[in-house]
C-alpha cells in the first residue's frame, strides 16, 4: 500500500521532527476537511480515490456475490417451481393493475387535451443495480451501487425498488456511485399525505423502519395509516410515488408541531437490488433544489 | 535493527486485511462492535518499527478510510495522525512496559480516536450515536491482546526451529 512504498524513499525524514510532521499533517487533514465540508472543490479527487480503492469493494462483495449465485443455482428445483409460480400470479395482478392505470393514463390525457394544459408524460428510463455488500459506517444509511459515470449516474439521481422510494445517490465515480438512504438522518425528502394532498417534509431518523414528520402541526388532518407519496417538489424524485405509511400521529400541546412518524414502504434493509430512475426535470436544474437534498 | 525488519510483506498483507475487515457487512447485532482494525493494525506497525511506519502511513491509511467510508476527507487521517503520534511520542517508554500496561494504553489510544472522529462527525452535523459508540475501544483492546499473543507465538515458534 501507500505506506510501505512512501517510507522507502524517506529522504531527509531524520530532520523533520516527530511533532513538526505530526503538526504539518495534522494541518493538511484539518484543511482538507473544512474544504471537503464547505465546498465541492474535492468532488474530482473522492471521485479518484474511490476509483483507486474499487479493488477493495469488490473483493469484499465477492464473497456475497458468489454465494448468492450458487445458492440459486443449487437451489432446489421444486422450489424453483414454487417461486416461478408465486411469480407468474404476481405477473398476472401486477397486469391486471396495469390494465387500469392505462386507461387510466388515456384518459387522463383526454382531460388534459380538453383543457388545453397537455403535457407529454414522458417514460422515465431506468436501469437495475446492485447493491455492494459493503459495510460503510454502521450509523449512517449509506450503500454502494453498481452502477457509475459510465452508466450515466449523477448525483441526486432518485432511486427505488418495486414498493417505494429507497432514496437518492449521493456521489458518483467511474464503475460505483454511494448513494443515501431515505431513513438516513442527513437527508428529507418531499412528501404529500395520499388522502388529502397536504404537503409536508419527511426526515430520515437513522433509523431503517422511521421516518419523522417534523412540520406538522397538530391540527393537521392526518390519521395513522395514511399513505405518504412523493409530492415532486424539489424536482428530485418523480410525484407520486409511495414513500411510508404514518404510524403514530401524537398531538403535543403547547407545541408548534405534533409527534409524527411513519414507516418506509421500501424494503429498504432487504434490498439486493433497486432501480435508477432517470426523471426528466427540465432545462436549468444544475443544484437540486432546497427540501429535496441533504440538509 | 531486527532481522526480517526489512521486508514490508507482513504489514502490507495486515493493513489491506484490515481495510477489508474493516467494511465487510455484519449482522446488525454484532456490527456496533465492530474493532478498529485499521487503528489496531497500525498502532502495531508503528510501535514495532517507529522509524518505518509513522505520520505519513497514518495519513494516508486515514485517507483511505475517508474514502471507503465516505466520511469527510482527513477525519480519519487526523485521528490515526494523534494516536500515533501519541504512541510514538511513549514509543521508548512503552517498550519497557508490562503487556497489560500496554493494552491499557492501546484502549486510551483507541478512546481518543474514536472521540476525536465523535467530535468532527459533530461539528460536521452528522448523526452521532452518543453510547454505542464506545464499543469498538473495548474490542479493539481486546483484538490488540488477542494480536500480542498471535505474534508471540509465531515469534517463540519460528526462534525455536532455528
Amino acid at each position: 500500500m501507500s505506506g510501505p512504498g512512501k517510507a522507502a524513499g524517506m529522504p531527509g525524514r531524520g530532520e523533520i521532527s516527530l511533532g513538526a510532521r505530526f503538526v504539518l499533517l495534522a494541518a493538511v487533514s484539518l484543511t482538507l476537511m473544512v474544504v471537503d465540508h464547505r465546498q465541492d472543490h474535492l468532488s474530482r479527487v473522492r471521485q479518484l480515490l474511490t476509483l483507486a480503492v474499487y479493488p477493495l469493494h469488490a473483493v469484499v462483495d465477492l464473497p456475497f456475490t458468489t454465494w448468492s449465485s450458487l445458492a440459486s443455482a443449487v437451489s432446489d428445483r421444486r422450489e424453483m417451481i414454487r417461486e416461478n409460480e408465486r411469480l407468474k400470479t404476481q405477473l398476472v395482478i401486477a397486469q391486471y393493475r396495469l390494465q387500469g392505470l392505462n386507461a387510466l393514463a388515456r384518459e387522463n390525457q383526454r382531460l388534459r387535451e380538453l383543457l388545453d394544459s397537455y403535457e407529454e408524460l414522458d417514460e422515465d428510463r431506468v436501469l437495475i443495480a446492485e447493491i455492494l455488500s459493503v459495510d460503510l459506517d454502521h450509523y449512517s444509511q449509506r450503500f454502494i451501487i453498481n452502477r457509475g459515470s459510465v452508466d450515466g449516474v449523477y448525483p441526486g439521481q432518485p432511486l427505488l425498488d418495486a414498493d417505494g422510494v429507497v432514496g437518492q445517490v449521493e456521489s458518483v465515480s467511474r464503475m460505483t456511485s454511494e448513494a443515501l438512504l431515505i431513513t438516513d438522518a442527513d437527508h428529507a425528502i418531499p412528501v404529500a399525505i395520499e388522502r388529502t394532498g397536504l404537503r409536508t417534509i419527511a426526515e430520515g431518523t437513522g433509523d431503517s423502519n422511521l421516518l419523522r414528520l417534523p412540520y406538522l402541526t397538530n391540527s393537521a388532518d392526518v390519521v395513522k395509516g395514511d399513505r405518504l407519496v412523493t409530492s415532486g417538489l424539489g424536482d428530485v424524485f418523480p410525484a407520486g410515488r409511495p414513500v411510508g405509511i404514518i404510524e403514530e400521529f401524537v398531538m403535543r400541546p403547547g407545541q408548534n408541531f405534533a409527534h409524527v412518524t411513519a414507516r418506509p414502504v421500501a424494503a429498504l434493509d432487504r434490498d439486493q437490488e433497486v432501480l435508477l430512475v432517470w426523471h426528466d426535470v427540465g432545462e436549468g436544474h444544475v443544484e437540486p433544489a432546497a427540501g429535496a437534498v441533504l440538509k | 535493527m531486527r532481522a526480517g525488519g526489512s521486508h514490508w510483506f507482513a504489514p502490507a498483507v495486515s493493513v489491506v486485511a484490515a481495510l477489508v475487515l474493516a467494511i465487510v457487512p455484519l449482522p446488525d447485532s454484532i456490527a456496533p462492535f465492530r474493532p478498529d482494525w485499521v487503528a489496531v493494525v497500525l498502532l502495531y506497525w508503528s510501535l514495532i518499527e517507529p522509524r518505518r511506519y509513522g505520520m505519513l502511513t497514518a495519513f494516508w491509511l486515514g485517507i483511505v478510510l475517508d474514502t471507503l467510508s465516505g466520511s469527510l476527507l482527513g477525519q480519519h487521517s487526523l485521528a490515526l495522525l494523534l494516536i500515533v503520534y501519541l504512541s510514538q511520542r511513549l514509543h521508548l517508554r512503552i517498550r519497557a512496559f508490562p503487556a497489560s500496561q500496554v493494552a491499557t494504553l492501546v484502549i486510551v489510544l483507541l478512546a481518543l480516536y474514536e472521540l476525536v472522529l465523535f467530535l468532527i462527525d459533530g461539528f460536521a452535523g452528522r448523526y452521532v450515536p452518543l453510547v454505542e459508540r464506545w464499543a469498538p475501544v473495548l474490542t479493539g483492546g481486546l483484538l490488540w491482546l488477542l494480536v500480542l499473543v498471535v505474534v508471540e507465538r509465531s515469534r517463540q515458534a519460528a526462534e525455536a526451529r532455528m
